[in-house]
């Protein structure tokens, strides 16, 4: 399950963000008609397409998956915190249809309905993600039940959305999806550009990357912020573990790198800013942080997978944002692309930064909750099938998701960032793209 | 009518809707594989052509299914979900090797041995991926999944390895190809490859009653709760009559080349087939142990859920409608 959600999430982040990016250049293309993003508008929803056929049978695993794996976790929690996934099948219903009709349809409709079909996709792209993150924000802080008995009374599924993890995770994540798609993409225009400086194709397709990632990068710390007290709020445990607080304090220190030592309670090695971690949790330097400490060992998250899997997020997201501004800063000073080789090398070494940033995030928030499946609800292992043999289904769908992965890479390499023949608006013409696959 | 018998009828119209769809596009799978003589190339195009932009979208009907039983019945789709595991399982994977091979070779090279790699897959994985929800149907309908307590009453290959579920796998798969075989004969413009579709449509007809038949023989010695509810009910009569009526039609039209009224005619057929199916084991959801009534969620849950369904209809039945209309408005009048 793990694997198969670690291997969805990136695909579900391209979902995400591709459309957004194919869509800004055929509407660049459609004000400027310049061939070069007319090209990037098509090789983009190639490659959307490619990721979209992979990320919806992947999806489909996993909403099997919930059952076969979890049947007493959903048993228990389907009817609460179902609705989310129901609204995200219609959200993922339009997203199918529409770019059914984007993909084949260029001929068929009209320029601007076929953009505005393009925008329904990204739209319905982003929708389908907030729903499943708001059923995961659920997991994390449950709502909208009373537990009588061990079973759950007075079930409220609209209550259950506006769970209190809802609002700060859907932010966070979606604005993660723009910016670990922008730089990957960005880091990949990028590299051809060093071989190819004067190749419009991939400068168009830079500037646009960096401008979705960019964006969101500046943004990424502002949302971080929120759900970080958030997190502070509501799961006080899962914070001592992102932070290797042991103990409970008032003024607590943030905590850069280090190593957790959870038998002797402290971590070790870490740079400590004083009162950074109340100022930043409960934006007081004296507010008191609970640690550890405060609940039984039995409850307790793989403390150092946790602490380390935060640091690396925000490292990843700091780099980020860094080279975002440097990037506005170089663009203002040249008025244009900032295309010097040596920011060139800087955006094709953070390319993988930000998936990294992602996955280190979900794991934050995953591994966080352990042991509950449910926070403070049900356990993770009181919630997995009886059903023998379980490593036999995991080893199957592991081996079939990396040799997908292995030719969805191959493929993107052929089909969306060859270099086409396009150096100057010149020399554009229609027959290029057909040219550059050969 | 109680508010759970709505949403099952709910979960029932999508997984029509996904057996008219999707089970089509699977269907189109199976004749790439039996794509055979001088026009093979040209009747692999053609379905290529069919399904490549319907496909995923056809294919949400089973997700959406799969969510209303999860949310609406959640302990009928946990007992299914722990019985069923293998199957399932081996499904799923259908699914992805169908769904990532369809798009890959629309996208890798052009060249005959790569395309032909990706179909093979394509199509193997179409045939599978019929033949084991068909085994799913069939376990429940013989009240083969029994789950008490959380454990699996009768082990975890048992309930679906055996005749009468493969028998259901069998006529499904044979649905499908008949359903895509009929949909060809509408899509192809060239009158040779046309006349191609309809004698597999014919073929594939004739094939079908026979596999429901065999299906119904089995059923009698193997899962007497079918046999019951198919033979035993006061609308069973006139129900296969239906049924029958539109087999027999269905075959007619295309015999007489009338290939719109064959659509309708295979369409009905299939539909009556699945109601029939939920029909004999209503008021079970998973027989023998699980109602509708009895595995439903709470009453603010199914409002709820009702609730999304007509405002998500809304928006999906124009859109739905605007996907068909770009693709096979314009092919169909011509």
């Amino acid at each position: 399950m793990a694997i198969s959600l670690g291997f969805h999430i990136l695909f579900a982040a391209v979902g995400i963000a591709m459309p957004l990016l194919m869509v800004l250049a055929e509407d660049r293309w459609i004000r400027h008609r310049d061939e070069a993003s007319h090209l990037l508008a098509r090789r983009w929803a190639h490659g959307t397409a490619i990721l979209f056929a992979v990320g919806a049978v992947s999806g489909t695993v996993l909403s099997f998956e919930l059952g076969l794996l979890w049947p007493t976790f959903m048993a228990f929690a389907g009817p609460i915190f179902g609705m989310p996934f129901s609204l995200e099948g219609f959200a993922f219903f339009v997203e199918a249809i529409f770019l059914g009709i984007y993909l084949y349809g260029w001929d068929r409709v009209a320029p601007r309905a076929h953009w505005a079909a393009g925008i329904l996709v990204a739209l319905s792209g982003v929708l389908s993600g907030v729903f499943v993150v708001i059923a995961n924000g659920w997991m994390n802080t449950p709502t909208g039940f009373r537990m009588v008995d061990g079973r759950a009374a007075d079930v409220d599924p609209w209550a259950a959305m506006r769970n209190p993890a809802a609002a700060s995770e859907v932010l966070h994540m979606t604005i993660a999806a723009y910016l670990s798609v922008g730089f990957a993409v960005a880091a990949i225009h990028a590299w051809r550009l060093l071989a190819e400086p004067q190749n419009l194709f991939h400068r168009r397709a830079l500037a646009l990357a960096l401008w979705v990632g960019g964006v969101s990068a500046v943004l990424q710390p502002l949302s971080g912020d929120v759900s970080a007290r958030q997190v502070a709020l509501h799961q006080p445990v899962k914070l001592a573990s992102m932070e290797g607080q042991f103990r409970t304090e008032r003024g607590a220190p943030l905590r850069i790198g280090g190593w957790p030592d959870v038998e002797a309670e402290t971590t070790r090695y870490a740079i400590e800013i004083p009162y950074g971690l109340s100022l930043l949790a409960f934006h007081d330097p004296e507010a008191v942080v609970q640690g550890m400490e405060a609940v039984p060992r039995r409850d307790w998250p793989p403390v150092h997978v946790v602490h380390v899997a935060f640091q690396v997020m925000v490292a990843c997201g700091t780099v980020l944002a860094g080279v975002a501004l440097l990037a506005a800063l170089l663009a203002w000073r040249r008025k244009g692309l900032p295309d010097q080789r040596w920011f060139l090398r800087v955006v094709t070494l953070c390319g993988p930064l930000g998936f990294v940033a992602l996955e280190a995030g979900w794991t934050v928030t995953e591994v966080g909750r352990q042991p509950w499946i449910v926070h403070g609800v049900v356990r993770t292992a009181d919630a997995v099938t009886p059903m023998p043999g379980l490593a036999v289904p995991l080893v199957t769908f592991t081996a079939v998701y990396v040799f997908l992965a292995f030719v969805v890479v191959f493929l993107l390499r052929r089909q969306v960032f060859t270099s086409p023949q396009l150096v100057t608006p010149a020399q554009g013409r229609p027959g290029a793209d057909a040219a550059a696959g050969a | 009518m109680p508010l759970e018998y709505w949403l099952a009828g709910a979960v029932m119209a999508a997984f029509t809707l996904y057996a008219l769809g999707a089970g089509a596009d699977f269907g189109g799978g199976v004749w790439d594989l039996l794509s055979s003589g001088p026009r093979q190339r040209a009747q692999r195009d053609l379905i290529a052509h069919a399904i490549g932009p319907i496909w995923e979208a056809n294919h949400v009907w089973l997700i959406l299914a799969v969510v209303l039983l999860f949310v609406c019945f959640p302990a009928a789709w946990a007992a299914l979900s722990i019985a069923l595991h293998i199957p399932l399982t081996v499904m799923l994977v259908g699914i992805v090797l169908r769904g990532s091979a369809f798009t890959f070779r629309s996208y890798d090279d052009a060249s005959d041995a790569v395309q032909r790699r990706w179909g093979r897959v394509f199509a193997v994985a179409s045939v599978l991926t019929p033949l084991m929800l068909g085994v799913c149907v069939g376990a429940v309908a013989a009240g083969a999944v029994q789950v008490r307590g959380g454990r699996v009453v009768g082990g975890f290959v048992r309930p679906w390895l055996a005749p009468f579920p493969f028998a259901v796998g069998g006529l499904t798969l044979g649905l499908f190809a008949f359903l895509a075989a009929v949909y060809l004969t509408l899509e192809a413009h060239d009158p040779d490859l046309r006349e191609d579709f309809r004698r597999r449509a014919i073929g594939s007809g004739v094939a079908v009653g026979a596999l429901a038949f065999a299906a119904l023989a089995v059923a009698r010695g193997e899962a007497p709760l079918v046999w019951e509810g198919l033979v035993g009910r006061h609308w069973s009569l006139p129900l296969h009559a239906a049924t029958g009526v539109a087999a027999l039609g269905a075959l007619f039209a295309l015999w007489t080349r009338r290939f719109r009224a064959a659509r309708f005619l295979a369409i009905s057929q299939v539909s009556l087939v699945l109601w029939g199916w939920g029909a004999s084991q209503f008021p079970f959801i998973v027989p023998p142990d699980f109602t509708f009534t009895g595995t439903a969620a709470p009453p603010a849950v199914l409002e709820a859920v009702l609730g999304a369904l007509v405002c998500g209809a809304v928006i999906l039945v124009p859109s739905l409608w605007a996907l068909y209309r770009v693709f096979k408005g314009v092919r169909v009048e011509a």
